[in-house]
């Protein structure tokens, strides 16, 4: 739920990021935290447990430029990964403008990349928001592991694409940031699917950290346009 | 289905009415500071003495503390609790729910009682509220400015990402 402030000139919007328990989503709010202009960031709110596991969220204000003069300004947060936190999971998302799902590419981690894939759409659902139809990005983090799972194999676990039923939106949309890929395309047996975008992450040396930031901050200001 | 959350907007006018019903509240009930926070932890006004800590954490601090006080409120049987209270030594803050997407929290000290602030509080609520449902009217029937504001805004999107 963007909030825009005509008095202080503000455009605020909400972005989370969500994923499997030891994914890397603070990791990426973390490096975001030290690579920008310390004017341009508020402090680093995290409340973990002693052994640095997210008990409810990490928070992280940005400041990401000025369009019409208005200042955009993006709070990250991020959920906790296991399950049992649903509760505090589902909490965070009230209100969310766009969504990052931090991946763990690891081959043994995919089970539980797929239980939070859809958890995120169960908790979606009951607050009644559409992921198909809002901004929503995927980062397929630790690709510099041994053990990490092919690009094909995870887009077909984890983003293989939700059926386009309007005829307006039934056209090839190339993906911009893959070149010879598609973001809405005709299966061979005819249905039209859209994925949503992705990019590839080794979050710890923030390699993909901002591609996906910007990615998934430009659709939500897109969407208010 | 609503494809997401929907925005909303307030002009200055309406800032204007929530800045005078707050600086009333301050001064009748003398509590040191007020700050309205909506309930997604984004900061919406503050009003009275500037806060020394950063009030944007604060205000996603508050929005997480009141949501999970709903939920407990479940737990045990109740919809919500509309108002919650933290009492410290020399500082105390007290919240209450304003149209239900709104937060009201009100700092004071010693200078002042819970019990007047309590008091007071209820008469801003009261205001506040027809203020936002106002606000949320307007957002709900499409003639929230923001609608506009960055129609046509694509390029300087762009460009803001390149």
């Amino acid at each position: 739920m963007s909030m825009i402030n005509y008095a202080s000139r503000e455009i605020n919007c909400k972005i989370v990021y969500y994923g499997p328990g030891l994914g890397g989503k603070t990791t990426n709010l973390e490096h975001v935290y030290g690579k920008v202009q310390p004017d341009t960031r508020g402090k680093l709110i995290s409340l973990a447990t002693e052994t640095e596991r997210t008990l409810f969220f990490d928070f992280l204000p940005v400041d990401l430029g000025t369009i019409r003069g208005f200042k955009t300004r993006f709070h990250l947060y991020t959920v906790p990964g296991q399950v049992y936190y649903n509760a505090s999971r589902k909490l965070i998302l009230k209100g969310v403008d766009g969504i990052v799902f931090v991946a763990d590419s690891q081959i043994e981690r995919m089970e539980a990349n797929q239980e939070a894939m859809q958890n995120l759409y169960d908790n979606m659902a009951e607050y009644g928001y559409d992921l198909t139809r809002m901004p929503f990005v995927i980062q397929y983090n630790k690709r510099d592991l041994p053990n990490a799972a092919p690009i094909r194999e995870l887009q077909a676990a984890l983003n293989p694409g939700w059926e386009v039923v309007d005829g307006q939106k039934q056209r090839v949309t190339p993906d911009a940031y893959h070149a010879g890929e598609n973001l809405v395309e005709q299966l061979p047996t005819g249905e039209w699917v859209e994925r949503a975008t992705y990019f590839e992450a080794v979050a710890v040396t923030g390699d993909g950290v901002f591609d996906t930031l910007k990615a998934v901050s430009k659709l939500v200001l897109k969407s208010l346009a | 289905m609503a494809a997401g959350a929907s925005s909303w907007s307030f002009t200055e006018d309406d800032f204007g009415a929530i800045t005078q019903s707050l600086q009333r509240f301050l001064y009748e009930s003398n509590a040191r500071c007020a700050l309205l926070v909506d309930r997604t932890g984004q900061l919406v006004a503050t009003v009275g003495e500037q806060p020394k800590f950063d009030p944007t954490a604060f205000a996603t601090l508050t929005a997480a503390d009141f949501s999970a006080n709903d939920q407990l409120a479940r737990l045990i049987g109740e919809t919500d609790f509309n108002s919650l209270f933290h009492q410290g030594e020399k500082e105390s803050m007290y919240l209450a729910d304003v149209a239900r997407r709104v937060i009201l929290v009100v700092l004071f000290d010693n200078r002042t009682t819970l019990g007047l602030v309590r008091l007071k509080m209820k008469q801003s609520v009261d205001e506040l509220t027809q203020i936002f449902q106002a606000v949320f009217q307007r957002a709900q029937s499409g003639q929230a400015q923001g609608g506009g504001l960055l129609q046509g805004a694509e390029d300087e999107i762009d460009k803001l990402f390149q």
